[in-house]
């Protein structure tokens, strides 16, 4: 794929956008205005505010950029994507950038609460039953990555939780699980990771 | 009228109050929500980032079960996250056919089939805001809920992106406003209403979650809340069961409860009580609840504009 004005092969800032569903190449226009920056509400936690990310991107710093915690402390708010004067659809491509720093195998060493793991977890689980399960994958994301936060949930609020049977011990199952599997396996066939 | 009724899984066990109290006022409201037999996880926020064309599909699936089901077009989620991943994917397989080539292809794996933009998808408020319409639900007011201060909370998924037809202002909504003052609840008009919870950070981050949570028990409290109502099993889980957390962190003492506003028109209505899910909630809901009066309180004196009241302003020409 080249760009269709200047003939270049494909930079960060292209692949990003071929990833993105939406009027992603919108981001090409990014003004460095910050209110992207300005408008988040977990912007303190971040290694690069998005505004910074942008630039990085459009400089080519793929290395950085994909190991970057900023997607990963996107809580999905889509504050910026709402004032964006250039109506950059910036929370698609924080989901693009998680799927890329997987791709790229980054995601291991991103995260120091292991945020992709989460997701993982959630998902797997999601596969497996056509259901989510809240206390499985809780359960099993804290025991491997946070055992005394673990203990803590379990006896503290978890209990809460189930006291007031707002807690599922077993996962639910859809009945045409097989039905799923083969849409969902079909689908990792033909999108690849990202 | 009939509706396509796309639960999501914490409605089954964590948001049980929610799901019972939907169905509770919505059939006084001549709603018919036919569940979707054997819907799937939407994936919440997790799976777009992981992995993009199986997360599409997963969400199609539903979307072709919707379409092939129910013989009705419009599709009723209640919960934030469902609701946008619903109307998002049907969005953006409508706007790229890259995209929807490959969700056919996937679909088609498991023999279904989905034509975008085929199937309505509404969030609950939106449903009963814009075609059931304000003076309906006030015509099923038994009860007002006079004297309770209600502070609507709408998170992010519901008036986000608004890069899609849109039922409310995106940063400032006032839809639910409406419905609780048509209750006769008194309203509570609070900046951060429309502001982030926290999401999933409770799991990942969970400092970054509990300033989140903490901004929004405050500011609802600091213009005097005596409850905050939800639209969201995330927003009503983070506000609910990590207000201990939040105390504990912060040294704050906030006793706030967090309700669905499905429960609070169900109260309303005068739905028989054990129908609505009350007390499921950890911080509970009882003390506020006492605080509804049989008459209407008196409206408060707005402060007369006049030469002694405060700074001097310059006072704009009157019009015409």
């Amino acid at each position: 794929m080249t760009d269709t004005f200047t003939s270049r092969p494909p930079t960060l800032i292209d692949k990003i956008i071929a990833e993105t569903p939406g009027n992603a190449s919108n981001l090409y226009t990014c003004l460095q205005c910050g209110t992207c920056a300005g408008s988040c509400p977990s912007g303190p936690d971040m290694d690069h505010s998005p505004r910074t990310l942008f630039a990085m991107i459009d400089s080519g710093m793929e290395d950085q950029v994909l190991r970057s915690n900023t997607p990963w402390y996107c809580v999905s708010c889509y504050y910026c994507m709402v004032r964006c004067p250039k109506e950059i659809p910036i929370t698609d491509i924080m989901y693009t950038l998680k799927r890329m720093a997987i791709e790229a195998g980054y995601f291991k060493e991103i995260d120091k609460d292991k945020a992709p793991e989460f997701s993982e977890t959630f998902i797997d689980l999601v596969e497996n039953n056509g259901r989510s399960f809240e206390m499985g994958v809780v359960m099993r994301h804290h025991l491997r990555y946070h055992p005394i936060s673990a203990v803590k949930l379990a006896t503290g609020m978890g209990l809460k939780m189930i006291a007031k049977g707002r807690m599922d011990f077993t996962p639910t199952k859809i009945k045409n699980l097989p039905q799923l599997k083969s849409i969902l396996k079909k689908a990792k066939e033909l999108g690849g990771v990202a | 009228m009939k509706y396509g009724y796309y639960p999501g899984c914490s409605m089954e066990k964590n948001a049980r109050a929610y799901h019972t109290s939907t169905l509770a006022v919505t059939k006084p409201l001549g709603i018919d929500l036919v569940e979707i037999d054997d819907w799937n996880c939407c994936g919440a926020t997790e799976y777009i980032a992981i992995n993009k064309i199986p997360a599409y599909a997963l969400v199609s699936r539903n979307l072709a079960l919707a379409a092939d089901q129910n013989g009705s077009t419009n599709l009723v989620a209640p919960c934030s996250a469902c609701y946008l991943n619903l109307k998002k994917v049907d969005h953006y397989l409508h706007e790229d056919p890259g995209l929807k080539e490959k969700v056919d292809i996937a679909l088609d794996a498991g023999g279904l089939k989905y034509v975008p933009g085929s199937i309505n998808v509404q969030h609950l408020l939106e449903t009963l805001y814009i075609d059931i319409g304000l003076e309906a639900i006030k015509d099923k007011v038994k009860k007002p809920l006079y004297s309770l201060r209600v502070a609507p909370y709408y998170g992010c998924l519901v008036p986000r992106p608004g890069n899609m037809d849109s039922f409310d202002d995106p940063e400032h909504p006032t839809s639910m406003d409406k419905i609780l003052e048509v209750l006769g609840a008194t309203v509570i008009d609070y900046p951060l209403k429309a502001q982030c919870c926290g999401g999933h950070m409770t799991q990942i981050s969970e400092e970054t979650a509990l300033e989140l949570i903490r901004r929004l028990l405050k500011n609802a409290e600091d213009n005097g809340a005596d409850m905050i109502a939800t639209l969201c099993p995330m927003c009503q889980l983070n506000l609910d069961a990590y207000q201990d957390a939040v105390n504990t962190h912060f040294g704050t003492k906030f006793k706030m409860p967090i309700v669905y506003f499905t429960q609070l028109m169900g109260l309303a209505f005068d739905v028989p009580i054990n129908e609505l899910g009350f007390g499921k909630e950890i911080v509970s809901a009882k003390p506020a609840l006492k605080k509804i009066t049989d008459e209407a309180p008196k409206p408060k004196r707005t402060r007369e504009r006049g030469k002694k009241a405060g700074l001097p302003m310059p006072i704009m020409a009157e019009e015409g």
